[in-house]
């Protein structure tokens, strides 16, 4: 292991498990978290009573409207009388679940964690978009009537101002993403596009159209990381953590470098230190990269240093970043495919990313022998990047 | 194939409005006074006079816009107020169709982060553009040019970003 700061333990994951991702669930919140939670415990070979803690991950609480959201949900995440965390932070959450999973048994302080991201937007009429239009600054953009697609809408403009992108180039990532969900078993929006499609779709704030963007949805993920002792003794093939990384910007984002994510690059570079990796596009075998909309799949590419600046829609054209790619690139379907619950999205990329380096995702399974894979959120308002790379 | 037979029960709206999904509703309201502090306050005055104020750190030499109390940066109380110009260059623009709850809008607007001339580069502003072509926004022509703050009548200013209509170009697109 080629770690370059001091651990208590080596943390590998050992089960996962997920709902299905649709517009709308008939489940509860807890219910979700509990079906989630069940499978990935199965898949582990575990039962309840082995775990020491739990580790909870959403997003803002309005989606749910109950203001003591983990403290609502604990009971259906197995919680009880546990050691038991939230955390949050916007978007990045469901990768930073995984992260503050790991530190509880990095750190030494449990062997055996579960770690639950559950998203439940569908309550929120007449729609849960609105609920994004109180994260902006009260007296600087409240006023102005923001919504939260001006920001991306104004990013991915930026970007494309800067290199000189065309939106076709942009719009090959959502039909890639939206045919690789097809074979996702839990997939609300697996389908066959085309470019003309998503460019034909509806202008919801140009340069946005509605399929470059992720839909509203309902889900849960759940894994489960123990320490390398009892990994062995599970499983002969533990996938382990072996790097993470995260890093916030400013919340002044009109302050802010729009062509290219900062706060992902740094949260990189500290995922890659402690990963040993030196050269992340030769080393990353594939990557989940945070895709709610198609140009930030590209986006985030360059500041993980998967591509150069620029560089992220000519290697998507060029089909680098497809299934049977050099670098595949959501082999999953992402957010655009999968659905964006969004906290359970993320840790989806996580769980994404362990079915993968297991040789266990089916149809999905890249074509490439892989050995290490990254996943990669983003949130807060487009400030947070937070990184997970895992090894077989 | 993982994920094997991911559970959960889809539903479709009308099951809503049909009965066949039971639910129970209820409405969040609350209401909130955000007191400003000594910096967000002198910028809404400032607005209201028809003057877009920032703060100096002469540690760093950078002019915030918003101004604010600590430069981030040099993690130090910032010096001094500068009042910017109301013009700038924009660095970046859309046109929206929708309004923040997602419906649909009578007529586009566009939106736009400005960077104005005074703060230190990249020091944009969130605001509206008028008079401008949605055309020229969507083939980017408008990036990188000239626009100046059109305010609202003094009498009619409250101390909100509002009191800025919106910016205009004042160079040829």
């Amino acid at each position: 292991m080629r770690m370059n700061i001091h651990l208590k333990n080596r943390v590998a994951c050992v089960g996962a498990g997920m709902t299905l991702f649709r517009r709308r669930l008939y489940e509860t919140s807890d219910e979700l978290m509990w079906l989630a939670a069940k499978q990935a415990l199965e898949d582990a070979g575990l039962t309840i009573k082995d775990i020491d803690c739990v580790v909870y991950g959403t997003a803002p609480d309005n989606f749910d409207g109950i203001h003591m959201q983990s403290e609502a949900l604990a009971d259906g995440g197995g919680a009880l009388n546990k050691p038991y965390t939230r955390v949050y932070v916007g978007g990045g959450t469901g990768v930073f679940s995984a992260i503050a999973g790991w530190w509880h048994v990095a750190s030494g302080l449990c062997r055996r964690v579960l770690v639950i991201a559950e998203e439940k937007m569908s309550h929120v009429q007449p729609h849960p978009q609105y609920v994004f239009h109180h994260i902006f600054d009260p007296v600087t953009e409240k006023p102005l009537g923001v919504n939260l697609i001006w920001i991306f809408a104004l990013e991915m403009h930026r970007y494309m101002y800067k290199y000189n992108i065309k939106k076709e180039d942009i719009a090959l990532v959502s039909v890639k993403n939206k045919r690789n969900a097809l074979d996702h078993p839990a997939a609300q929006l697996g389908m066959k596009i085309t470019v003309e499609d998503v460019l034909n779709s509806e202008v919801l704030v140009w340069p946005v159209q509605r399929l470059d963007i992720s839909p509203i949805s309902d889900g849960a993920v759940a894994l489960v990381f123990t320490d390398e002792e009892n990994a062995k003794q599970l499983t002969d093939e533990p996938i382990w953590i072996e790097g993470v990384g995260w890093n916030l910007d400013t919340m002044y984002w009109t302050n802010r470098d729009l062509a290219f994510p900062t706060y992902l690059y740094y949260a990189g570079k500290m995922a890659y230190k402690m990963a040993g990796i030196h050269n992340p596009r030769k080393e990353i075998d594939f990557a989940e990269v945070y895709d709610p909309f198609d140009y930030k799949e590209l986006h985030h590419m360059e500041g993980l240093q998967l591509a150069r600046k620029g560089e992220a829609p000519i290697l998507t054209r060029e089909g680098v970043t497809e299934r049977d790619g050099d670098l595949p690139i959501n082999p999953s379907g992402g957010l655009l495919g999968v659905g964006n619950p969004i906290a359970a999205a993320g840790l989806m990329k996580v769980a994404e990313v362990y079915w993968q380096l297991k040789g266990q995702a089916g149809k999905r399974q890249v074509k490439k022998d892989v050995v290490t894979g990254l996943a990669q959120a983003w949130g807060d308002l487009m400030q947070v990047g937070t990184v997970i790379i895992m090894r077989r | 194939m993982k994920p094997e037979n991911p559970p959960g029960t889809p539903y479709k709206r009308n099951d809503l409005e049909e009965g066949r999904v039971l639910y129970t509703e209820d409405s969040l309201e609350l209401w909130y006074r955000w007191s400003l502090g000594k910096y967000l306050s002198k910028y809404l005055e400032g607005l209201k006079e028809g003057r877009i104020l920032g703060r100096y750190c002469k540690a760093c030499g950078r002019i915030y816009v918003p101004p604010r109390e600590v430069c981030q940066y040099c993690f130090r109380e910032t010096d001094e107020w500068v009042e910017v110009g109301d013009t700038g260059r924009v660095n970046t623009a859309v046109v929206s169709y929708i309004q923040a709850d997602r419906s649909r809008m009578d007529k586009p607007l566009i939106i736009a982060v400005i960077e104005l001339e005074g703060a230190s580069k990249g020091m944009g502003i969130l605001h509206r553009l008028g008079e401008v072509d949605p055309e020229d926004v969507i083939n980017r022509k408008i990036f990188g040019k000239k626009v100046k703050a059109v305010w609202k009548p003094p009498e009619e200013r409250t101390g909100s970003v509002n009191d800025i209509l919106y910016f205009k170009p004042v160079e040829e697109v």
